[in-house]
């Protein structure tokens, strides 16, 4: 075993057969590996994704990040696209489960892979996240601090933003949900609410809040980081991933 | 939290970007997590292009207090000047 990875652009074949772009990372030894499908969030598919679907491969896994934006913008900086997107009313539910589904087929089909699939996500991702276990089988779910899962959106939102809880029943796979127990969307409320729904389907998860700790723990770039939380979180995710891809 | 709301509106005017000036035809406001400027959330503005592709864009990350500073000012400017001086149909 070593400790070398490679990492770039490839193209997959995303929803309703499009050739999109996604950023892949793995390890390079021969080793059966699991694959975890990185969902970029709002802000794009950017340098601080692509630094996860890195430390994942430095963990262990293949990682790949679809570009949920590739259709609208192809080759655009990711802020410039995230604003074109967002201008259009962002990615339709039923696109995204796509992509992801087309990413989750290129790692099953990589020479190592060992078969098993998890998807994770921040923030916008964290529900789609959510949202893909609900739709496709996969072997793990990791939820951190998606909002909208279970409360209406505001008034205005796209049409296309819909609470998510009355899928629970369909979820294909255990749930890790991280949280910040200062964040209002989702709030302390909702992720109860959440986590009983889950318990009442009889659905594996596993849920933490951190303390002092607001949206967006995990960002390193952002004034939000938790350095505590986020490597707890860190942990967790680890952890949860060699359970259950491993 | 992403707020995914988004005002959006058709405008007449132009900006400057990386590549130059360019016209612009739509401006999108929106309350959400900034790119680059160092706060949680700010008042994203964004004036664009569609039609020259993503990368026609003019971007702006302001505090709520400079977003209604920047609306505050723009009203008073217009104020100043004789009503329809800078009218599209001028």
């Amino acid at each position: 075993m070593t400790d070398e990875l490679i990492a770039g652009t490839v193209t997959i074949t995303g929803h309703g057969g499009d050739e999109i772009e996604a950023y892949l990372a793995r390890p390079t030894d021969p080793a059966p590996r699991g694959g975890v499908v990185v969902i970029h969030h709002m802000p794009g598919y950017d340098a601080a994704t692509k630094e996860m679907v890195r430390r994942f491969a430095a963990e262990g896994f293949a990682a790949l990040c679809p570009n949920l934006y590739s259709r609208e913008a192809p080759g655009a900086d990711p802020d410039d696209a995230s604003a074109a997107v967002r201008a259009l009313g962002g990615v339709p539910d039923e696109r995204l489960v796509g992509d992801v589904e087309g990413a989750a087929t290129y790692l099953k089909a990589l020479d190592n892979a060992n078969g098993k699939i998890g998807v994770i996500g921040h923030c916008s991702g964290g529900r789609q996240a959510f949202l893909v276990g609900c739709s496709i089988q996969v072997d793990a779910a990791v939820d951190c601090y998606g909002a909208f899962v279970v409360n209406e959106p505001p008034a205005g939102m796209p049409s296309s933003m819909k609470p998510l809880l009355g899928l629970t029943p369909q979820l294909s796979c255990p749930l890790l949900g991280l949280f910040g127990g200062d964040d209002q969307y989702p709030g302390p409320d909702e992720v109860a609410v959440f986590a009983a729904e889950l318990e009442k389907h009889g659905k594996e998860h596993e849920f933490h809040s951190y303390a002092g700790a607001g949206h967006a723990f995990f960002a390193v770039d952002r004034p939000s980081y938790r350095p505590e939380a986020a490597k707890e979180g860190w942990a967790r995710i680890l952890d949860f991933y060699s359970r259950t891809l491993g | 939290m992403c707020t995914y709301l988004t005002e959006k509106f058709a405008i007449a005017g132009s900006g400057k970007g990386p590549h130059g000036w360019f016209a612009l035809s739509q401006a999108t406001v929106y309350v959400d997590h900034p790119v680059h400027a160092p706060f949680g959330h700010t008042v994203n503005i964004d004036f664009l292009n569609p039609a020259l592709g993503p990368s026609a864009r003019v971007a702006l990350e302001l505090t709520e207090e400079d977003a209604r500073a920047l609306a505050d000012a723009i009203h008073a400017a217009l104020a100043a000047a004789p009503a329809g001086l800078a009218s599209r149909n001028q």
